[in-house]
């Protein structure tokens, strides 16, 4: 019986384990071996060089598509964040009323619920040369021919990559928010605090992990873009994740392989410098 | 709290009032432009009225192969769901020992949500071709999903039985029942709204899966990449249509969860 007690959760645990070690675990293993293999015009064969990774280090053409992709990170990572800490502030401390969070809360995540390709393609009326922003902005008479640049620019692939993504930032801040103790907010009150010492001193710092949290999943969701850089960017702009799709298009799965290799090393690199900077075990 | 408001709510106020509407904006308008007359194109202004673009969705050659894409992604979106349920409840009730490893086999389970999705879309790609498996949605596509459904599903049900009291189960087994008794007659009753939940967000998260699906769904497309291919070559607003058609499935299925939810929690408390 006492047996029976100490197996049971590895007996329990085991099929999802499973499932990670078999579709997680062993397919990066797999990318890690097949970036060291050779391809030769058509196909893959077993090697071990690091033709793929000199290939990539010694490209101009790469090395500008690694720094595109860091670029989109930064600008969507800072985008999302300011718009997501006011809107999570709204939620925890403004409205009162719990009934009233969990409503508007629900009504910023249901979108998200949806196909990301479908809310990338609802953006296409919106800024296409004849579409409702050109149309404003003309009868504002603030131009008086409609600006191209909307639609498939790099401007549309972030104004689309933060209409996707900002709710993975909303949600772990307005989660670490709720946990703060009102009293202090209070007490610093009493104690004569501004506003902004109370966001300074307590909030900011207390909703740190939260902060961390949804950092490090719009990292990982803007390092892999593939569709809203191909769909929003009309071809014209790339990243790691385009450039990896498109290899394996044209078969080249080691190459392809050695910048999902690189990829992966970037965004471990950039999670665990943001865990070191803030301690998310709370969260946890 | 009959303090005054201050200046600072009315400012968060309309912020998030104009976040909600750059969040649903963009979807109402392709819901107008795909109820155009048969002269529509991808932009405004609306040129007519009808609902000739609805019915186009359904038209096979036209627009790509929606009807059969939409069985496949509902049949995969079911299987996910049902692998998910299980599998975490499972994790879930293991997690509320302590055991040796758990700390691994946690950390293991949210690093799936840190590796970016491609990858793992490429990674199970080319172990499928290594081992000269066919790639199919059932297969491939499959096993993609589950590691970005289960991880959200375990945090959940980790988070359930952190709230859960075990005092109703010690009551059952000091009745005299098993273990297997007290699982189906007593936590599974007691913890079927989170599931509900749990159901629903896998479901979700598969039905629309683009990026894990890519690059393995084999030989027939998902809804998702069906509805990504026609982007290149569908320039009409039966694209719009097919858009409001799936995005119209999607919040009727959030609908009928939380209704479903409510009647759970509520059936509990009376």
């Amino acid at each position: 019986m006492k047996k029976w007690k100490n197996i049971q959760p590895y007996l329990l645990v085991a099929p999802q384990t499973l499932v990670f070690l078999l579709f997680l675990v062993i397919p990066i293993a797999a990318i890690l071996m097949v970036s060291f293999w050779e391809f030769t015009g058509y196909s893959m064969t077993p090697a071990f060089t690091w033709d793929n990774y000199a290939a990539i280090f010694s490209s101009p053409v790469y090395l500008a598509t690694y720094i595109n992709t860091f670029k989109f990170v930064a600008i969507v990572w800072l985008i999302t964040l300011a718009i997501a800490y006011p809107i999570a502030y709204f939620l925890a401390f403004h409205v009162t009323s719990l009934r009233w969070q969990i409503v508007l809360f629900l009504i910023c995540t249901i979108p998200f619920l949806t196909s990301n390709i479908i809310r990338m393609i609802s953006w296409i009326p919106f800024l296409g040369r004849e579409g409702v922003l050109n149309q404003t902005l003309m009868a504002l008479g603030v131009t008086n021919q409609p600006i191209e640049m909307f639609l498939f620019s790099d401007f549309a692939v972030v104004l689309v990559m933060v209409h996707l993504y900002s709710l993975f930032m909303i949600a772990p801040i307005f989660n670490s928010m709720m946990r703060i103790d009102r009293a202090l907010v209070a007490a610093a009150e009493d104690a004569g605090a501004s506003g902004w010492q109370i966001q300074k001193e307590i909030i900011l710092p207390l909703a740190a992990p939260g902060i961390a949290i949804g950092s490090i999943f719009i990292v990982t969701l803007v390092m892999g873009e593939f569709a809203t850089v191909r769909l929003m960017s009309g071809g014209q702009s790339s990243s790691v994740g385009y450039l990896i799709r498109t290899q394996i298009g044209s078969l080249q799965y080691p190459m392809a392989a050695a910048n999902a290799v690189i990829l992966l090393l970037v965004t471990l690199l950039l999670v665990f410098g943001i865990l070191r900077a803030v301690d998310i075990r709370k969260e946890l | 709290m009959s303090k005054k408001r201050p200046l600072s709510f009315y400012l968060l106020a309309a912020f998030f009032g104009l976040f909600v509407l750059f969040l649903y904006g963009p979807f109402s308008a392709i819901f107008l432009l795909s109820l155009q007359g048969s002269e529509g194109q991808l932009t405004f202004p609306m040129r007519g009225f009808s609902f000739y673009w609805l019915g186009e969705v359904f038209q096979q050659q036209r627009v790509g192969d929606f009807v059969s894409a939409f069985q496949r992604s509902f049949l995969l979106g079911l299987l996910v769901m049902a692998i998910t349920v299980a599998l975490s409840v499972l994790a879930g009730m293991a997690f509320r020992s302590k055991f040796w490893g758990s700390n691994l086999i946690f950390y293991l389970t949210i690093s799936s949500l840190i590796v970016p999705s491609i990858l793992v879309s490429l990674g199970i790609g080319i172990v499928f071709s290594l081992l000269g498996i066919e790639n199919q949605w059932y297969s491939s596509a499959l096993a993609g999903h589950l590691t970005w459904t289960l991880p959200f599903a375990f945090l959940i049900m980790v988070g359930v039985f952190n709230r859960f009291n075990p005092s109703y189960e010690e009551a059952s087994r000091d009745l005299g029942a098993n273990d297997a008794q007290t699982f189906w007659q007593i936590l599974l009753p007691l913890i079927a709204p989170s599931l509900i939940g749990v159901g629903l967000f896998g479901f979700t998260l598969s039905y629309d899966e683009f990026t894990r699906t890519s690059l393995i769904s084999g030989e027939n497309n998902t809804l998702p990449l069906e509805i990504f291919g026609m982007t290149t070559n569908v320039t009409t607003p039966a694209l719009y249509a097919l858009g409001t058609l799936t995005t119209a499935f999607s919040f009727l299925l959030i609908g009928v969860a939380i209704a479903a939810f409510q009647l759970l929690s509520r059936r509990q408390e009376g």
